[in-house]
């Protein structure tokens, strides 16, 4: 499998989604570096990783997305290269226009570092295809704006055309306000295109996918499974 | 030419910063706070030779950069 990771000033997670996908494919992605201009041909993936880029300056994500090499990750996504955003990833897919809607300021106003439960809200994705439907995940979140909002119509088109991937929900998986650490809409932690060959998520699998830290520091391995789905799914 | 840009939250979008401010205030004893929305300024010295091709090239640089019409609308003031 081939994947590039592309990296702007300020993005921090690049080195934990490359072990991840590492120990997923048996491969090492490329990282890119923003100002290069050109991805290299023919990916499997491309992935937008989690950090702060451009020191957030304006809104989260929206320098990153302005930049040259976005218009080349636009292009090769809307063509179907799948591609993912993790975090300011995910900031950066909504402010690019590649997802709907965009990510507030966590509601509590507080940035939040912790590990969140979420529901696979549909396995019928290639990133997601290996959970279980209703599966109860958890993944930690590191964010300040990960609180999801999209216009009421927005809202039903996703949810009618099956593109959120993750609730955040409680540990016995009800999507309620007590499952919901940073006000997002409809419980929403991650949402995918039309298409569902782009996904964004505010949580981070990449940290959720080494048995030794696992059991370490008492986290899961549930993220792993999603990196195995998109290696099985571009493999075929 | 110069653009004066304010940039704000929809009408329905919440605003933590707003809310926060509006705690503050009353916390520090003001009376009378009602709703509070934080938003944002810009300043932007153009080339432009007319105003109205000032405001147009400011409307272009909100829709395109300044602003995230999803959850923000502009209002742009054209100074020479």
């Amino acid at each position: 499998m081939k994947s590039a990771i592309v990296v702007f000033p300020g993005s921090n997670r690049e080195g934990d989604v490359a072990d991840a996908l590492q120990r997923a494919s048996g491969k090492r992605p490329e990282l890119v570096w923003h100002s290069t201009g050109a991805l290299p041909a023919k990916l499997d993936l491309i992935v937008l990783p989690g950090g702060f880029s451009y020191g957030d300056y304006l809104r989260c994500g929206a320098m990153a997305a302005r930049s040259p090499i976005m218009r080349e990750v636009v292009a090769r996504a809307k063509a179907g290269t799948p591609t993912l955003g993790v975090c300011n990833g995910f900031q950066i897919l909504c402010e690019s226009g590649l997802l709907p809607g965009v990510l507030l300021s966590n509601a509590g106003l507080k940035f939040i570092c912790r590990d969140v439960h979420l529901k696979v809200a549909t396995r019928r994705s290639l990133f997601t295809h290996r959970y279980a439907a209703g599966q109860v995940l958890r993944f930690p979140v590191a964010h300040h704006d990960g609180n999801y909002f999209a216009d009421a119509g927005t809202l039903k088109r996703l949810e009618d055309r099956d593109q959120i991937a993750f609730r955040y929900c409680t540990p016995a998986g009800e999507t309620d306000a007590d499952g919901n650490p940073n006000g997002s809409a409809r419980n929403i932690a991650g949402v995918f295109n039309a298409a569902k060959t782009v996904l964004g998520l505010m949580p981070h699998p990449e940290n959720a996918t080494d048995p030794a830290t696992a059991s370490a520091l008492g986290g899961t391995t549930d993220g792993k499974t999603l990196f195995d789905a998109i290696v099985e799914a571009v493999s075929k | 030419m110069k653009a004066k840009i304010h940039v704000t939250l929809k009408n329905g979008v919440l605003d933590v910063q707003g809310k926060a401010v509006q705690a503050g205030l009353a916390g520090l004893g003001f009376q009378g706070v009602g709703d509070v929305r934080v938003g944002r300024y810009v300043e932007i010295e153009l080339a432009a030779r007319s105003r109205a091709a000032a405001e147009a090239e400011a409307k272009k640089m909100c829709e395109k950069l300044l602003a995230n019409t999803v959850i923000e609308n502009y209002r742009v003031e054209i100074a020479e």
